[in-house]
């Protein structure tokens, strides 16, 4: 095993033969220094991707000042090499080191892999060879860190249940904290033989709410391949891993780590509430991030102005998943641009419903610069709007979009989808008939400087949600839905891009895999599958080559109308959604029938039973579920 | 106002390019509290100017920046701070609510790691652009794999007595001869030989150490290679070609 010295040494040979070295060298504003030999436990937090995207995940944020606000915890970070860099590193023997202090990963005691998207899974699997760390967990010995993954792809842990020794399924705020206090209680071992550690470490964190370690689990298959079962074969391991939830926000980070070099996104984030009430049923993370708890506006304007001010960053974004339906939106908004006004900052505000309050807002944060503004109106027709459960209709659309360009915007983005369920080439004509209404708008206003960029995705039937018995388009269906589009979409203001359907169709094996997928992703990694996500690095033919040399049909997995009763290989995990509220929704989305909010009327979903304590705890309008009958008498103003 | 900043680039900023830095100084200037003043037009951004782009990979000694500061708020901008020179050419800024604080200190206290702040100065608003005042650069370059100094010395000899060195950079010939104004070894502290070059660094004539190594044929890779001064055209003209002010080091 190298020495940080020993890295260093190395490293400094090849840093100036690579493009954008600042990448691999740390040392960043509000980076943490920990000192090794004095703090107990070690923590790296790895980002599959290059550092210019990694640097700027506030999921990593978070654990990162939680972990390094511990006395007894140090994190540091790793990201994905780029591919110049890691040929240099594997030509100089250079593993993957955590940038905080250069020590080998291996040398950590937990390696915490983000695994936010599907198309990470192979750099995942290149980083934990990069590292000297066997990609198998079984394979591991004592000697090697623990390798846990967090984060939304985790929701389906299958694929990847070969390659991680546990999961954590949901927020890791409370439980990241558990599981370091079970690493001080059982120390790393310095030597492998004899050693218990690992298995002992497994079985603790098996009983840990919200995880889940997959070699404790056996899956069973029915002979027409579907499963059987999935159940545990100790008793420490529950039957069913239901996600972990905080009950009550925690402060937000606010010592961002500042990149010396451009990252993809240069700005403070603060993350305005958790969760979503809208129930659009193609949408996984409104599913899964339930209930929506919101923080108040004297927390988010009085951390923005703390992150602003250390930092320096020249961009705020204030994040959820629909920030029109944050409660005192306008308040906040006033107070945001009150607090910065005159300070060049940009203020990001994005997720916002379409309708004109929304262009009200967006005036009121608009400080020297008119951006674009976005909307995502998703679908086109009634029919579609009804079925996914986002019901806008053109009318608002149209006037929403008048109001931008009137008020100044040159530039509109609006977001569709193609591939819902049974939609049909009229679903996809009425997109383009639609985007030239608005650009029409557009010019009455601004003439020929009005401009639109049209974003055009390939709806994946994700893992919990309403969608997840449906099939994904063919191939063949999605590119003739699109070239329907590239060709009514021809004008030289409107701007289209769409995603090429092997990127959806991997992402969709890898979303909806099950155990067998973990070969495939290793056959596909070993025949140079990496950047999976990268236009230009993604090689559908070794994923191809990798499904046929393992005998697996990959239309299985996603071309494959699914029974009511299907067993998914995601069913032992739990959102806290059920399964019978999922069917139900998506019954009801095949007759047309869209679902309100539910702030107002309880859809009874599953979230309020299975977190009954965490409610009766936190009583009133601080989570946005209605108040139901046994929870709380009172009605309490949130903190 | 005008401010010139004098400090180091060192450690991991070594592999931070030249607009990048930019960016590290609009933000370290914000996070300092210093109340920067805007470019008018489509696109305001702050008014920076850094002499002469240190190569990726060099550490900066006393390398040079430029920021220029409002005097008041703009209308409509909420009250920041103000500077103000005392007699002794410290630079002081006035916060609302706060103790006067001298700029250099705000300045270091918000500088990323391998950023020093070595000297604040206030400069004339229309003095001539730094680029266009400095004239040659100073630095030592550490062998990393010293091996024999011996030929290295005659090379370096050689090279002093050639009139002429025809190279190509970017597609375009030049003479990288005149380019040299001293060529020396030296030792440092540390023993490590070293060499010390102080080049021409006007527009259109700079000189850069690597070509130099590489007339000298010492590989890039076995090199550290540090600027450990930029000099304006009146103090070039002044100082002798020798490394006599160069303290840090020992003949």
């Amino acid at each position: 095993m190298l020495f940080p010295l020993e890295i260093n040494t190395r490293l400094e040979r090849i840093l100036l033969s690579v493009q954008k070295p600042g990448r691999y060298v740390g040392g960043e504003l509000n980076s943490v220094r920990k000192d090794w030999e004095t703090t107990p436990i070690h923590l790296a937090l790895v980002f599959p991707d290059i550092y210019d995207i990694g640097v700027s995940n506030l999921g990593i944020q978070i654990l990162y000042e939680l972990v390094n606000g511990r006395p007894d915890a140090l994190a540091e970070r790793a990201y994905a090499p780029w591919i110049d860099m890691e040929a240099q590193m594997r030509q100089h023997g250079i593993p993957l080191y955590g940038l905080e202090s250069r020590h080998a990963l291996s040398d950590f005691d937990l390696v915490g892999v983000s695994l936010p998207y599907e198309t990470l899974y192979t750099n995942a699997l290149n980083l934990l060879d990069l590292a000297g760390i066997p990609v198998f967990s079984v394979e591991r010995n004592d000697t090697h860190p623990l390798v846990i993954a967090g984060g939304h792809a985790c929701f389906n842990p299958e694929p990847m249940h070969a390659f991680l020794d546990a999961f954590v399924i949901g927020e890791g705020e409370d439980a990241i904290g558990e599981i370091i206090d079970i690493l001080r209680q059982f120390p790393r071992p310095k030597q492998a033989a004899g050693s218990a550690w690992r298995e002992q470490v497994l079985h603790r964190l098996a009983s840990l709410p919200g995880v889940y370690v997959p070699r404790f689990y056996e899956a069973v298959y029915n002979p027409d391949g579907t499963l059987q079962a999935i159940t545990p074969t100790i008793p420490e391991a529950p039957g069913v891993i239901t996600k972990r939830m905080v009950a009550h926000l925690p402060p937000p980070p606010v010592h961002f780590i500042v990149p010396n070099i451009e990252a993809v996104h240069n700005r403070v984030v603060i993350e305005v509430m958790r969760g979503c009430t809208r129930g659009c049923r193609f949408c996984q993370a409104g599913m899964i991030t339930r209930p929506v708890r919101e923080r108040s506006v004297e927390e988010i304007v009085a951390a923005a102005e703390e992150a602003i001010r250390g930092t320096g960053f020249e961009e705020l974004a204030l994040l959820s998943l629909s920030s029109s339906d944050y409660t005192p939106i306008l308040e906040l908004v006033t107070a945001i641009s009150g607090q910065f006004a005159g300070r060049h900052l940009t203020v990001a505000l994005p997720s916002l419903r379409i309708e004109s309050v929304s262009v009200d807002l967006m005036e009121k944060l608009r400080d020297r610069r008119a951006g674009g503004f976005t909307l995502a109106p998703e679908a086109a027709t009634e029919r579609m709007r009804r079925i996914i459960n986002k019901f806008i209709p053109d009318e608002q659309i149209l006037e929403t979009a008048g109001e931008i360009y009137a008020r100044g915007w040159p530039t509109l983005k609006l977001y569709f989808m193609i591939g819902h369920p049974s939609e049909t080439l009229e679903d996809v004509q009425a997109i383009a008939n639609l985007c030239k209404r608005v650009l029409a708008t557009g010019r009455q206003a601004l003439g020929g400087k009005a401009r639109l960029n049209v974003g055009v995705s390939t709806f994946i039937p994700k893992p919990h949600t309403p969608f997840q018995w449906v099939a994904v388009d063919t191939p063949e269906q999605i590119r003739l839905k699109q070239d329907l589009l590239r060709g009514e979409l021809r004008d030289r203001n409107i701007k289209l891009t769409w995603t090429n359907p092997e990127d959806t169709l991997l992402e969709a094996w890898l979303a909806r895999g099950d155990r067998r997928t973990a070969e495939v992703i290793h056959e596909a990694w070993k025949n140079g599958a990496r950047f999976d996500a990268w236009q230009d690095q993604f090689r559908p033919e070794v994923w191809a080559a990798a499904f046929d040399s393992l005998g697996l049909d990959p239309a299985f997995y996603t071309h494959r109308p699914r029974e009511a009763e299907e067993v998914f290989p995601w069913d032992h995990i739990s959102s806290a959604v059920r399964k019978k509220y999922l069917y139900a929704d998506y019954l009801r989305s095949l007759r047309g029938e869209t679902r309100d909010d539910c702030r107002a009327d309880c859809d009874a979903c599953g979230i309020l039973p299975t977190f009954s304590a965490e409610r009766g705890e936190h009583p009133g309008i601080y989570w946005k579920c209605p108040e139901v009958k046994n929870h709380s008498p009172a009605i309490q103003e949130p903190r | 106002m005008r401010i010139r900043i004098t400090f180091s680039k060192t450690g991991a900023m070594r592999y931070i390019g030249h607009l990048d830095l930019q960016v590290i100084w609009e933000r370290t200037a914000r996070r300092a509290g210093l109340p920067l003043a805007y470019t008018q037009g489509f696109h305001p951004g702050p008014r920076i100017q850094i002499a002469c782009a240190l190569p990726l990979g060099f550490s900066g000694r006393q390398e040079l920046v430029d920021l220029w500061l409002k005097d008041a708020p703009a209308p409509g901008e909420p009250a920041g701070a103000t500077l103000q020179v005392t007699s002794d050419s410290t630079v002081m800024v006035f916060q609302a609510e706060a103790p006067a604080r001298r700029c250099i200190d705000l300045l270091q206290a918000a500088a990323p790691p391998g950023i020093d702040i070595l000297r604040v100065e206030r400069i004339e608003d229309h003095a001539p652009a730094l680029q266009a005042r400095v004239s040659a650069a100073d630095y030592l370059v550490t062998l990393l794999e010293p091996g024999s100094v011996v030929p290295l010395a005659e090379k370096v000899e050689h090279m002093l007595g050639t009139a002429s060195l025809p190279r190509e950079r970017r597609g375009k010939p030049y003479d990288l001869r005149p380019l040299v104004l001293c060529l020396e070894i030296v030792k440092t502290g540390s023993l490590a030989p070293a060499l010390h070059m102080l080049l021409s660094a006007r527009e259109g004539a700079t000189g850069r150490p690597e070509e130099v190594l590489v007339v000298l044929g010492v590989p890039l890779e076995q090199v550290r290679i540090e600027r450990t001064r930029l000099l304006f055209a009146e103090d070039a003209a002044t100082t002798s070609t020798t490394s006599d002010h160069h303290g840090s080091r020992s003949l």
